[in-house]
Order: C-alpha cells, then sequence, then structure tokens
C-alpha cells in the first residue's frame, strides 16, 4: 500500500516538477524585450558589450599624453604566445641618474588571445582592453601596433 | 446551426457537378483524385516549411532569442531558402549501404503522414476520407513510419543509425499503444470512431469538457504519447545530436534529408490535429452554456480558422515541451510509458467507461 502510495505521489511529484520547468521557459517566451540578441551591423552605432568583454589592448594615455607603462617588461614575460614586446631604453634623469624607460610597446593583434594576463600582471595597471572588436585588416603588417603614443612620457606618480 | 454557411460542401459538389457533365465518371474521378493529391502535396510542402520557421521562431524565443531575421521581413523566407538549399545539394549515397532499402526508406517515412493527413477533418465539408474506422485507421497507419525508421538505420550501415533506428522502433512500438488506448478512452466516450461523426458529437460542448476529468488525463497522455510518437521533444533520442550525430538519418542528404524533416513537421501536425479533433471539437466553435451571444459571436468565426487556431494552441505546446524538457535516456523513456502511462491508461478506460455507464458525463 505504501508502494502504491509512493508511486501516486511520484506521479504528482514529476508533473509539479515539469510544471516548474515550463513556468521558466513560459517566462522567458512571453519576455521578448529581455532577448539578447543584437543585430550588429543595424545597431553598429548602440551595441551593448558585456563589462569585461576583451576587445584590443590598448594603453590609455592623460590629456597631456602620458602614461602609466614603465617599460618593466612582466607583460611580456606572461604573455602566453609572445604577443607583446617591450623595447626599452635607458635615459638620464635630471639628478643625473640612469633610469629605463619604455621606447615601444609593440602589440602582436593577430597572436593575441585575449587572455587578459598581461593587463592582470601589469603592476602599474598601464594596459588595458577596450571593446572594440572589428579587427579585420587587408594587411598582415596593420595588426603590429604600438601602444605607447610617439612623444609620450611616463606619469610622474607612477612607482617604479 | 450557424456554421452551415462556411460548409465546403457546395463547393467540393458543384466541382464534382461540373466535371461530371463534361467527362465521362471514371475521368471525373481520376482528375479529383489528382485535384485532392495536389492539394495535399502543396498543403503539407507549405505547411512543413512554415512549421520549420514556427519551431526555430518558437525555439529562439524560448532561449530569448531572435531566430531567424535575415531572409525576407523577420526572416520569413528562411525555410525556403533553406529548401531550396536542400534541393540543390547531392545526394550522397555510401559505399557499403543497402542501396534498395537506403533509397526506399524515406519514402516510406513521408508516405505515413500523406495517409493520416486524408482523414483529418479540416472544416466542415474538407475532409477527403471518412471511414467509419478513422480512428483506428490514424493508429494503424502512423505506426508505419517506424519500419521507414528502422529501414534508414538498418540500410545505412553505420552504428549510429543503427542505433538510432533501434530506439526509435522500441520507443514508437511502446508509445503506440499510449495513443491508442488515450484514443479507445475517447472512443468509449464517442460511441463511435467514424472522425466526422466525433467532431458532430462535440457540436454542444468539446469532448474534454464533456467527459470532464477522464477525458483530460486521456488528452495529456495522447499529447505526451504523440510527442514520443513524432520522436520530438524530450523524446528524440532516435536522433540524439550529441551523441548519435543525427541517428537514422545521418548518412541521408538533400531532398531524401528533407523527406525526414518534413515527415517530421507534418507527424507534428498530425498529432495536433488528431488531439483538436478528438478532444477539442474539431472545427467546432467554443461555445459557453446558454451564453447565446458570445456563441453566436464565436460561431461568426469559420471552421477552418478555428480548426488552426486550436492545431496552433496544441503544436505550441508540443514545442513548448521539446524546448523546456532535457532528452530521456531510453531506459527512462521505457520507464515512462511501461509504468506510468499505460497504467495510468488502463485505470483511465476503466474511469471512462464507468463514466459513461453511469451517464456522468455532458
Amino acid at each position: 500500500m505504501k508502494s502504491f502510495l509512493n508511486y501516486i505521489a511520484e506521479i504528482f511529484k514529476g508533473i509539479w516538477s515539469l510544471l516548474t520547468g515550463m513556468k521558466v521557459t513560459a517566462k522567458y517566451f512571453f519576455t521578448p524585450w529581455r532577448n539578447v540578441t543584437q543585430q550588429y551591423p543595424e545597431n553598429r552605432d548602440k551595441l551593448v558589450f558585456g563589462e569585461r568583454y576583451r576587445g584590443e589592448l590598448v594603453m590609455p594615455h592623460n590629456e597631456s599624453n602620458e602614461h602609466a607603462c614603465t617599460g618593466c617588461g612582466i607583460c611580456e614575460l606572461n604573455c602566453p604566445n609572445g604577443s607583446i614586446e617591450i623595447i626599452s631604453k635607458s635615459i638620464m634623469t635630471e639628478e643625473g641618474k640612469k633610469k629605463r624607460i619604455i621606447d615601444l610597446h609593440i602589440y602582436h593583434l593577430g597572436m593575441c588571445t585575449f587572455c587578459n594576463l598581461c593587463v592582470r600582471s601589469c603592476p602599474s595597471d598601464a594596459i588595458s582592453f577596450t571593446h572594440s572588436f572589428e579587427h579585420a585588416y587587408w594587411d598582415r603588417k596593420t595588426m603590429t601596433k604600438v601602444l605607447n603614443q610617439p612623444g609620450s612620457k611616463i606619469m610622474a606618480n607612477v612607482k617604479e | 446551426m450557424a456554421f452551415e454557411k462556411y460548409d465546403f460542401t457546395p463547393i467540393s459538389q458543384s466541382i464534382h457537378q461540373f466535371l461530371l457533365e463534361k467527362m465521362s465518371p471514371m475521368v471525373t474521378t481520376i482528375i479529383e483524385w489528382t485535384i485532392i493529391g495536389v492539394l495535399y502535396l502543396l498543403f503539407v510542402a507549405v505547411f512543413g516549411l512554415f512549421l520549420v520557421y514556427a519551431e526555430r521562431k518558437v525555439c529562439a524565443a524560448f532561449q530569448q532569442r531572435l531566430g531567424p531575421m535575415r531572409v525576407g521581413p523577420w526572416g520569413l523566407l528562411q525555410t525556403i531558402a533553406d529548401f531550396v538549399k536542400l534541393l540543390m545539394k547531392e545526394l550522397i549515397q555510401p559505399k557499403s549501404v543497402d542501396s534498395f532499402l537506403y533509397n526506399l526508406a524515406p519514402f516510406v517515412v513521408i508516405i505515413v503522414p500523406f495517409l493520416t493527413i486524408s482523414i483529418i477533418p479540416f472544416a466542415p465539408g474538407l475532409q477527403s476520407l471518412d471511414f467509419d474506422i478513422g480512428v483506428f485507421f490514424v493508429t494503424a497507419v502512423s505506426s508505419v513510419g517506424v519500419i521507414g525508421v528502422l529501414l534508414a538505420g538498418w540500410a545505412s550501415n553505420n552504428k549510429y543509425s543503427l542505433i538510432g533506428g533501434m530506439r526509435s522502433g522500441a520507443q514508437i512500438v511502446s508509445y503506440e499503444l499510449s495513443v491508442g488506448m488515450s484514443l479507445i478512452t475517447m472512443v468509449i466516450l464517442a460511441g463511435t470512431m467514424q472522425i466526422s461523426e466525433i467532431v458532430n458529437m462535440q457540436r454542444d460542448g468539446w469532448f474534454i469538457f464533456k467527459g470532464h476529468i477522464p477525458a483530460i488525463i486521456a488528452f495529456f497522455v495522447f499529447v505526451v504519447a504523440g510527442t514520443a510518437e513524432t520522436n520530438r521533444g524530450p523524446f528524440d533520442l532516435a536522433e540524439a545530436e550529441s551523441e548519435l550525430t543525427a541517428g537514422f538519418h545521418t548518412e541521408y542528404s538533400g531532398i531524401k534529408f528533407a523527406f525526414f524533416f518534413l515527415a517530421e513537421y507534418i507527424n507534428l501536425f498530425i498529432v495536433s490535429a488528431m488531439a483538436v479533433t478528438v478532444f477539442l471539437g474539431g472545427w467546432m466553435p467554443f461555445h459557453i452554456g446558454s451564453w447565446d451571444g458570445f456563441n453566436a459571436i464565436m460561431d461568426f468565426i469559420p471552421g477552418l480558422i478555428w480548426f488552426f487556431l486550436k492545431v496552433f494552441g496544441v503544436i505550441f505546446l508540443i514545442m513548448w515541451f521539446k524546448w523546456t524538457f532535457p532528452r530521456l535516456r531510453i531506459d527512462q523513456i521505457l520507464t515512462l510509458e511501461w509504468k506510468y502511462l499505460l497504467p495510468i491508461n488502463l485505470f483511465n478506460i476503466l474511469l471512462m467507461a464507468l463514466v459513461v455507464l453511469m451517464g456522468w458525463h455532458w
């Protein structure tokens, strides 16, 4: 008798759990304004990105053309497929000390897997990822980018 | 009643008379057969394509996507483009298949919906075959499809296809029983197997209301078993994409694949149409007791529209199942049938017999 009651209870429990699932999908079905699909070429101006979307590596510069890169080369060491090349140079500071600064921060977009290791390992938060994603080029040479702008300097408050 | 004005009988009668005046009875019959055949072919092709489109849109909405949007407005021409592509594809036949059976299987599969669709009453006077064993005919013919599936699985000479075909065989043979029994439940209530008679008896109330509790149980058993019989939804383990590539139709390409695909969707329509005919009053309008004003408005809508509204309702329900529930394992499928649906069904037949015997229905 007990097993028979169990059997009946099992049927109703099963139906209840199926109805629960159907309630969830029905909620999705009847709220089409919450759809996640974006129709890309048409909505190019107002594309919505996920906050952590990784499009292209950049080095943010402020208004006076200054960046935070010390040229330490940690990003180059951390890059798993060698898409970053750091070329540094030595200069003499006003106090007469020798100092190593960044000359060229070269980024090979074509080799990048967008793993974010460079950004996470950077001690001075000098590089970050933007949302730009249209990376189709006619010439492979254009995919090699120099991230520090010509004539840029390191910010004064960056610790070495 | 008011809906007689939408009866199609005068139209078919006038065509019949017109042809008889011009030609001999023999030629008339042949021409009429041809017309009906062409009409069904057109209907199956167009409705099948539409169902594929509807399925993709409904599935997208369930998954918070948009579905096809590019080909035509709202992607309306997408399935036509797909179909043209399938027509132009090369028919590849693997080297070691059983050639005769391999080529026969798609036709066996596609013949079934054509046979079954012929007894479905679309509207008053719009039914080409009206046997007095209509319900029996449906259950008998619809189980021929499994032969096509088994043939396809066997003749492909491919492990995945064979597993898919065998699974499908086990599944359909089991679920035939539930489909048949839930229909028998309603036949007990109707007292006849003739489809037109069954629809006529629902003039003053659909069977799902007339037969209340046992009818509702039978309806749900029928929808579940029908979903299983069309190899759809949570019961699509015959083609289980993740494990069997495409199951029994893995080796088919081009138009032969399209046959399997089309047959699946027309079977979906047929299961829904049978559910509508037997449980939801066929093309009969929705009436509430003695609300004469309301009933008159409902009568104003043609039977054809009523029929398709209800069919789309049931199709939506079945699609809802498909895009909500995860696929069942083969043992779970057989457990569901033999341990749950069958006992429920047997009990339900008994209940319905009691209800009819005691006159507890409306």
